[in-house]
């Protein structure tokens, strides 16, 4: 964490993640430059931060998409980041993941999509998965019928849903959230941080969430972390954000044009 | 002239990281194949596409080219009286040669295009990432069944392209030239040797893994955005296409003789 940096104290027990001084470099430029993060079981974590900061490069290296350089990456106390294949497979099963833009599958119906990894791991006869499937998208306010479709009939919002359903179809003990509400309108964005509220509660998830949406962060979060320049330059309860003293946190919780956070910084920052 | 040379220095560099990358993503893909699990329904998938969906267009390469042949050939042999040599150049040159190369070049066009379309479309969407995720690993959900049905069909589609060229060449020879057909016929299968099919259907395998391990590992790669998308799809065909022509140097020079 940086100098500006501080951490409130946390009110929660053991925690679930442990990241600490992750650092990842794609050639000459350096993305993640010691990043500390602690996730208490059950609770819901923010990351937010300005686009190209290394939120997404920060989630893709707890997961093991990445492979991150340096640091440390702990779930329930394991140490994450020298695991081999099978440890790392093995880690992923107890994560559920929305992508950004849902990254659904183009060539399977949705029943499919929902219960893929279900039918990966466990012999079910069609018929179970498609029951599953069409009671998890049920439970998320879509019709049982949209089982048969396939992702490009469906809206942008209902993409987002079926992804949901996808994460949380065999019950994750942790769920990542990216840019869960981006692209959609504020009315259907509320609904999804609903389903995610409710879909955390139910099954007493741990949730990470990156998102540029304030409104979103504020009505899904316990506590959020700022990034910016690779590292962690706040992280507190969600009720404080808006207090914090730092420039950069009040200029992007705000949204405010003016500030340290500049797009030419930005740029500078990512490189461009 | 330090600028040329740190030119040259840095396209060797890239040009060998490109050869490593190639050649790690090649051994995966094999390793891959032969572990479980199987995906049988992707391979059906891919066996279908490649194989049914490109046989009109093999059809009519083979079949116009074997037309074209049976013409070529009687022109020249013509000129020094050996025109009753042209069905059995027509079936030699198709089963040899012709075949298996224009079936190759076609299906790199169809295959390979597609196969890096669509890997790159998952990939700039997330989607491998989300396979990832979801506890399946990539390259054994998307790259194994498709160089396995690639190195299985482009036998079949051979076989199938060599007796439509055939049957072009006859067409012509008979129609248009005036042979006997049943001379025609016998004069086809005279020459005709076990071994000129099999090194075509040889042939024909090791362009089905090319074309299919250049889709993917070209799609698997792609840049962001569709221009990326579209790099790559460009990038498979004409990989594919260049190592067709070198693989079909290679085996003829290997069954040479």
């Amino acid at each position: 964490m940086s100098s500006k940096a501080k951490t409130s104290a946390s009110t929660v027990t053991t925690p679930k993640i442990v990241m600490s001084g992750v650092t990842k470099s794609f050639g000459d430029k350096q993305v993640l430059r010691g990043i500390d993060i602690e996730v208490a079981a059950e609770e819901s974590l923010a990351i937010i931060g300005t686009s190209g900061c290394g939120k997404s490069v920060t989630l893709k290296c707890l997961l093991g998409l990445l492979r991150a350089d340096g640091g440390s990456i702990k779930v329930d106390g394991k140490e994450m980041i020298h695991a081999g294949r099978h440890q790392l497979e093995a880690m992923r099963r107890r994560f559920g993941m929305t992508f950004q833009f849902g990254a659904l599958f183009d060539s399977l119906p949705i029943w499919e999509n929902v219960t893929f990894r279900l039918r990966q791991q466990q012999a079910m006869t069609r018929q179970q998965a498609r029951d599953l499937a069409a009671e998890t998208i049920t439970q998320l306010g879509l019709a049982a019928h949209v089982i048969d479709q396939y992702p490009a009939e469906l809206s942008g919002g209902m993409q987002k849903r079926v992804a949901l359903a996808r994460a949380i179809a065999d019950k994750p003990e942790i769920l990542l959230f990216d840019e869960p509400t981006s692209g959609l309108d504020p009315i259907t964005g509320g609904v999804i941080d609903r389903l995610i509220l409710d879909s955390v509660r139910r099954l007493g998830a741990t949730a990470l969430t990156i998102s540029h949406d304030m409104a979103s962060v504020r009505r899904i979060a316990d506590k959020v972390a700022m990034v910016h320049n690779g590292v962690i330059i706040w992280c507190g309860p969600a009720a404080e954000m808006d207090d914090t003293g730092i420039p950069e946190v009040h200029q992007f919780v705000h949204g405010l044009a003016d500030g340290p956070l500049t797009l030419a910084a930005q740029a500078e920052a990512r490189g461009d | 002239m330090i600028a040329f040379l740190q030119n040259i220095g840095r396209t060797s560099l890239a040009f060998l990281a490109a050869i490593g990358r190639i050649a790690l993503f090649t051994a995966a893909a094999i390793r891959w194949t032969f572990v479980p699990p199987f995906y049988l329904r992707q391979l059906g998938r891919q066996i279908v596409d490649i194989g049914y969906f490109s046989l009109p267009v093999v059809g009519l390469t083979t079949l116009f080219s074997g037309m074209v042949l049976a013409l070529q050939s009687y022109t020249g042999f013509a000129r020094f009286s050996a025109e009753d040599t042209v069905a059995t150049v027509v079936v030699l040159s198709v089963t040899r040669e012709l075949g298996p190369v224009l079936a190759g070049l076609m299906v790199a066009g169809r295959i390979g295009a597609s196969m890096a379309a669509e890997i790159g479309t998952m990939r700039v969407t997330d989607q491998i990432d989300a396979l990832d995720t979801l506890s399946t690993r990539p390259m054994q959900y998307l790259v194994a069944p498709r160089i396995v049905a690639g190195t299985i069909c482009l036998p079949f589609l051979v076989l199938v392209g060599d007796l439509i060229g055939v049957f072009g060449g006859y067409l012509v020879g008979v129609y248009r030239l005036g042979f006997n057909p049943s001379v025609y016929l016998s004069r086809t299968l005279e020459f005709l040797e076990f071994s000129d099919v099999t090194l075509g259907l040889i042939k024909a395998a090791v362009f089905g893994f090319l074309i299919a391990l250049m889709g993917c590992y070209h799609g698997y790669h792609s840049g962001r955005g569709a221009e990326g998308v579209g790099r790559a799809t460009t990038n498979a065909v004409v990989s594919s296409s260049i190592l067709i022509l070198i693989a079909n140097y290679l085996v003829t020079a290997l069954f040479f003789g």
